[in-house]
């Protein structure tokens, strides 16, 4: 079984469009979602949810008011700067809460409880293109990377037991902590970058991470057409660091057009975007091959 | 002294343009006589610097506390790895493991050792650069490569203060999850920028909803307002969120984005737009004070 993952290090380059794309050309396989903070694949692929089940991401100190005496203990034990005086009585806020633990544990009477917090879910869906895995990570909570490794632990016992022998990962951007939870012992990453300076320099770190973990990556441009000359230097220099290009994809107005119809662009086959990204799809089929 | 004007940058989905609002409208505002801070929060990939071309005059290491365990004291009780929530801490045979990268710096093992035998070292997780570029203050935080502490970096870049700051510009990393909740929590005011696509809705939404969590007044800047459909200028109606100005797709807007270029003043729609963002920021912000002074007028007369 093989997994890839589509990251881009900058947001917006076209991650999900093309992951889109690819579900509608591979053949056997699942697709997993772990861009769990901002999560759009379903919009595209009219996913049906047949399995959720909650996610907790940790646990949360909450005070009891009617047993706290009101020692300060616990806020000056806090680094996270979540415990406050509110109208006299201390109080956590859950959204700056980290779940450490440690004021439940000081609190000489044993006034704050920890419980796990409700963080979000995670699903199994059918869609026209095979099984998906998705998350939704309820607001303001953390521990995105702890779901993210739920969604992909998900998707490989899925296709173990379906048989499909491939996942094809929606990555989140960045390089921080959900992405390294998103490439961690896959088996190869596509990175989506555009022909700007802030495309080839998100490119550059994102590359580095994938370096870091001796994850091989391709690169593919998108709208490429936007700035000629700035693909060239982005292409060359993926080269240069043994990042190898597998593609470009012109800026193509039907691939706003598609997601509008809720859909990948493979709803215009005859739409030059559609037609590259196809390109793209089997020189990243011949690599996964390899 | 008057306290600086705090107005974060976000987004949900990534690549609406939030670098680019931020850094126009900086300069825009700077060029109107403000003293205005760029902070480039967007730790894991900041941009900032490839438009406002600062002048480097700093750059401090960031740090995060991790335990070590002075193995000559430790007895092995095991007390360290169950105090600690996020695993970062295991015993293997008698010897005490660490995992740095697990490590939220929390402070409980140290604090529940019985012998006394970890203290806290600083490990590097990034970088913050001060400068000064087109006329604007400049800060940003760099996450090292392979590092996960995103949100301590964030902190870090905010905490960079200048005495005279009038107005501070933040911006953050997309998404709505920790390191946006870091460099949002202590802003005056937040702009979403978002593109009238089904997914620049869905992820506005999950701003939005971020944005009330947190308590922020909050408006909305459509950019390529002419791409997709009208369903977020809808929503926006709806839900009575202003939207402060719409720009519309334009090859030029992008071309200058490619090469680094800043677009305020690309053509008189532009600079018309950039200045009536800057109005906003401006009016929202005595409108914001006079709101605080009110509260605080009557909070006054409320008191014995």
């Amino acid at each position: 079984m093989k997994e890839i993952v589509i990251i881009s290090g900058k947001g917006g380059t076209g991650k999900t469009s093309i992951v889109a794309a690819f579900a509608a050309f591979a053949g056997s396989k699942v697709l997993a979602d772990c861009d769990v903070d901002a999560a759009d694949l379903h919009l595209v692929v009219q996913p049906e949810i047949v399995y959720r089940e909650p996610f907790s991401g940790g646990g949360k100190a909450e005070i009891r008011p009617d047993d706290c005496t009101n020692c300060g203990i616990c806020m000056d034990h806090c680094r996270f700067g979540a415990i406050s005086e509110q109208d006299g009585d201390p109080k956590i806020n859950q959204i700056y809460c980290e779940g450490c633990r440690l004021c439940a544990r000081v609190c000489p009477v044993e006034a704050i409880d920890f419980k796990p917090a409700e963080s979000g879910w995670c699903y199994i869906s059918k869609t026209p293109y095979g099984p998906m895995v998705h998350a939704q990570l309820n607001i303001a909570q953390g521990n995105s990377g702890k779901l993210v490794t739920i969604v992909r632990q998900k998707a490989k016992e899925l296709a173990e037991k379906e048989k499909r022998d491939l996942i094809i990962v929606d990555g989140p951007p960045g390089v921080g902590c959900p992405v390294i939870a998103s490439i961690t012992g896959s088996d190869l990453v596509l990175i989506v970058t555009e022909p700007t300076l802030s495309g080839r320099h998100d490119m550059l770190r994102v590359a580095e991470l994938a370096g870091h973990f001796r994850i091989p990556a391709l690169v593919c441009v998108n709208k490429w057409d936007l700035h000629p000359a700035s693909t060239e230097l982005i292409e060359a220099e993926a080269r240069r660091i043994g990042v190898k290009p597998v593609g470009r994809i012109s800026y193509d107005s039907s691939v706003t057009q598609a997601q509008i119809r809720k859909s990948g662009i493979a709803l215009f086959p005859e739409s030059r975007a559609c037609k590259e990204m196809l390109a793209v799809w089997q020189c990243i089929k011949h690599n996964l091959a390899k | 002294m008057k306290k600086p004007f705090k107005i974060a940058v976000a987004s949900g989905k990534g690549g609406t343009g939030k670098t680019t609002l931020a850094v126009n409208l900086a300069v825009t505002l700077a060029e109107g006589g403000k003293k205005v801070h760029y902070q480039d929060c967007d730790v894991e990939e900041p941009n900032g610097h490839l438009f406002l071309k600062p002048v480097i005059e700093s750059r401090t290491p960031v740090t995060v506390k991790v335990p070590v365990v002075s193995e000559d004291i430790c007895d092995a009780c095991r007390v360290c790895a169950s105090v600690c929530e996020y695993k970062a801490i295991a015993l293997i045979k008698d010897t005490v493991l660490i995992f740095p990268e697990l490590c939220h710096s929390c402070g409980a093992c140290r604090l529940f050792c019985p012998r006394d035998a970890i203290r806290e070292t600083p490990r590097e997780v990034g970088v913050v650069e001060r400068g000064e570029g087109c006329g604007v203050v400049f800060t940003q935080g760099l996450l090292n490569i392979g590092q996960v502490a995103a949100p301590a970096v964030i902190q870090a870049v905010k905490q960079s203060k200048r005495g005279d700051d009038d107005i501070v510009i933040i911006d953050c990393p997309p998404g709505t999850s920790c390191t946006v909740i870091e460099a949002v929590k202590d802003a005056d005011a937040v702009i979403l920028v978002t593109e009238p696509t089904p997914f620049g809705l869905n992820d506005l939404k999950l701003a939005v909803e971020m944005t009330k969590a947190l308590r922020k007044p909050f408006a909305v800047i459509l950019n390529r307002c002419d791409i997709g459909d009208d369903a977020v200028q809808r929503y926006c109606f709806e839900a009575d969120i202003p939207i402060v100005i719409t720009i519309k797709n334009d090859r030029r807007i992008a071309e200058a984005y490619a090469t680094g270029g800043l677009v305020y003043r690309l053509d008189e729609e532009l600079r018309r737009m950039y200045e009536a963002a800057s109005f906003f920021m401006l009016r929202w912000r005595r409108q914001l004070d006079g709101e605080g002074t009110e509260q605080e007028a009557k909070k006054r007369e409320a008191a014995p």
